[in-house]
């Protein structure tokens, strides 16, 4: 089959053939049907690896989450329906790290949308030389490995180490970060927003170059100030930017793990749901219970993604498309 | 704009870069720290000592530190090379053909690449133990397509949309063999989509922490960022600061120097999958 016959691209033909092409025949032709048949044979070998490396191990999660198991003592494995998740749900253990979670979520996702569209701002109106060099920059709290982030802020707010103790005029010298909830929490969100925001704040500068210019150019013209045409013009028309940006870091914040891993171990009860589970299946080896907090976990990020999806009406699909 | 606005946004533009670069000078700074030095309270060093270094290269570190970068460099090539081809073919499906099922494949990546990795490791620690991938090159190098593959069909779908792929056929129309048309054509129009999707299928793998601490125990296979949570001081009541900031910065070096390479298309990269670049 040479590159000739099956080569005009899907775009074309669909193009070329508007006028009388339903969007869905019923019936394909015979080069369609050989079409459908690479198409699918290219994709099968990426689809399975996805569905065994992921789909496998959730159903097995799954299975094992109705078992009493226990790696310790594996012979007295028994099937034990759905004790565990009873076991967990009335457990404050679970529901202290739900809380912890959530709130780390939406603390951080909600100082990184406003700080990303701030570093977003300033990177659409930079100048000259400026702008790809702050595009750089920014790269590289991205490109940085967490846990790298995370040793930096410990480090920094240790006792020992670190001098923002020292910097701050209005906590005490031996004031240790890590021994109590709340400081504990806010040198986890530091790190994680450091992190994350640059990532957000490159989906809304490609959503700020989305906004027609004539459009901000008539209400300049009209006598909006800056203030309403930030809300009455760029932010409407960049809504779609704002909530891919929205959901992806929402459910990338749910799974935090890294910082709360290197910065407490737990301690302090920052425990988050990702980290009862791992505490529970690597370090207690209790699979059972262990794959009942995953489970659980994969139920909460599903409930976000279909809020998301549903209720905001974020339209993932089309939002791909535009990128033709 | 007038001189007063423009100065602003001058103020604003070196404030992220204050921001991009604080926590990243500190570790560097930190790492130039003797080991006496260490709790002096202040950002900068008394005086540069590069005695972190020798430790983590060539001291008591090193026996920990360099199986890890080793393991790190070649689990992350492999996983991201396999991912980059099966994303290729598939994504030049997605981008070209007209098949059904294909916004089923996009979901599904789509799918994937939200799922929290901590409910996969839970089973995969159980079966790797069982069938012995524990502590192995593939016993990561197959739970990290979970990571690096999704993320690839996602950004390379993308970047093939933009091709213009009639151009093959013109060279061919103009006397090309399928090959030439594939080597002098389609190669130099895919290729920096391609590698800027390797990269950012790299940065993921390189940065995964879940993976690395859960199902490796040994240097046998354990990546550096799960070495980093494993260094111990000199003695135990010596804090590993100094040891843990040197093999930070060393394993930073290589990311920022990508970084600086491929600024635009790792850029484009990023955002093309999600919105329109």
């Amino acid at each position: 089959m040479s590159a000739a016959t099956t080569g005009i691209p899907a775009a074309t033909t669909a193009g070329a053939a508007a006028p009388t092409d339903r969007p869905r025949r019923p019936r394909r032709s015979d080069r369609g049907r050989q079409e459908a048949r690479l198409g699918l044979l290219l994709c099968a070998p990426a689809v399975l690896v996805l569905v065994a490396v992921v789909g496998y191990p959730i159903l097995q999660a799954v299975w094992d989450s109705l078992y009493s198991y226990k790696l310790t003592n594996p012979d007295a494995r028994r099937f034990v329906g759905l004790e565990n998740y009873a076991l967990i749900l009335s457990d404050p253990i679970w529901w202290q790290a739900l809380w912890v979670t959530v709130l780390i979520t939406v603390v951080t996702v909600v100082v990184e949308l406003v700080l990303g569209f701030a570093l977003a701002l300033v990177m659409n109106n930079a100048l000259g030389s400026l702008r790809p060099a702050l595009r750089t920059a920014i790269l590289i709290p991205y490109a940085i490995i967490t846990v790298v982030s995370a040793f930096a802020f410990r480090f920094m707010f240790d006792i020992t180490s670190g001098f923002v103790n020292t910097w701050l005029p209005f906590v005490p010298d031996d004031l240790d970060w890590f021994a109590s909830f709340g400081t504990a929490v806010t040198v986890i969100s530091i790190s994680e927003i450091w992190k994350t925001t640059p990532f957000i704040s490159l989906l809304l500068l490609s959503g700020l170059a989305q906004v027609p210019g004539e459009l901000q150019e008539a209400a300049k013209v009209d006598g909006a100030t800056w203030w309403q045409r930030m809300r009455r013009v760029t932010i409407p028309n960049m809504k779609a930017a704002i909530m891919v940006a929205l959901l992806f870091r929402t459910l990338d914040a749910f799974r935090i793990f890294d910082n709360i891993f290197i910065m407490t171990n737990g301690a302090a009860g920052t425990e988050s749901v990702s980290f009862l589970a791992y505490r529970q299946t690597i370090q207690r080896l209790e699979i059972g219970i262990g794959s009942a907090v995953s489970v659980l976990l994969t139920v909460c990020v599903a409930l976000i993604a279909l809020l998301f999806v549903k209720g905001f009406k974020v339209n993932l699909a089309a939002s791909t498309r535009a990128g033709r | 704009m007038r001189t007063r606005t423009k100065v602003w946004w001058w103020v604003g533009g070196l404030l992220i870069f204050a921001y991009c670069l604080f926590p990243v000078a500190w570790i560097v700074s930190l790492s130039l720290k003797a080991p006496s030095d260490l709790d002096n309270g202040s950002f900068l060093p008394s005086a540069v000592s590069w005695q972190n270094y020798q430790l983590v290269l060539t001291g008591d570190a090193s026996g920990l530190f360099l199986p890890a970068l080793r393991n790190s460099v070649g689990i992350c090539l492999i996983a991201t090379a396999i991912s980059v081809v099966l994303a290729a073919l598939c994504a030049y499906a997605v981008a070209r053909l007209d098949f059904p099922g294909k916004a089923l494949v996009l979901g599904l990546a789509l799918g994937v690449s939200m799922f929290p990795v901590i409910s996969i490791v839970t089973p995969l620690f159980n079966i790797w133990r069982t069938i012995g991938l524990f502590d192995t090159w593939p016993g990561l190098i197959i739970p990290y397509l979970s990571i690096t593959l999704p993320l690839s069909i996602w950004t390379l779908s993308a970047f093939f949309r933009e091709i213009p792929w009639e151009m093959e056929q013109a060279a061919q129309v103009d006397g090309a063999t399928t090959a030439q048309a594939f080597r002098k054509v389609i190669v130099p129009l895919a290729g920096p989509g391609v590698a800027t999707t390797a990269i950012i299928a790299f940065f993921l793998a390189w940065n995964d922490f879940v993976y690395g601490i859960s199902l490796t125990s040994t240097e046998r296979a354990r990546p550096v960022p799960a070495a980093l949570a494993f260094f111990t001081g000199a003695s135990q009541f010596e804090e590993p600061t100094g040891a843990i900031s040197a093999a930070a910065v060393i394993v930073t070096v290589p990311v920022v120097v990508l970084v600086l390479l491929f600024q635009r298309q790792i850029v484009a990269g990023l955002t093309q999958g999600a919105v329109k670049g």
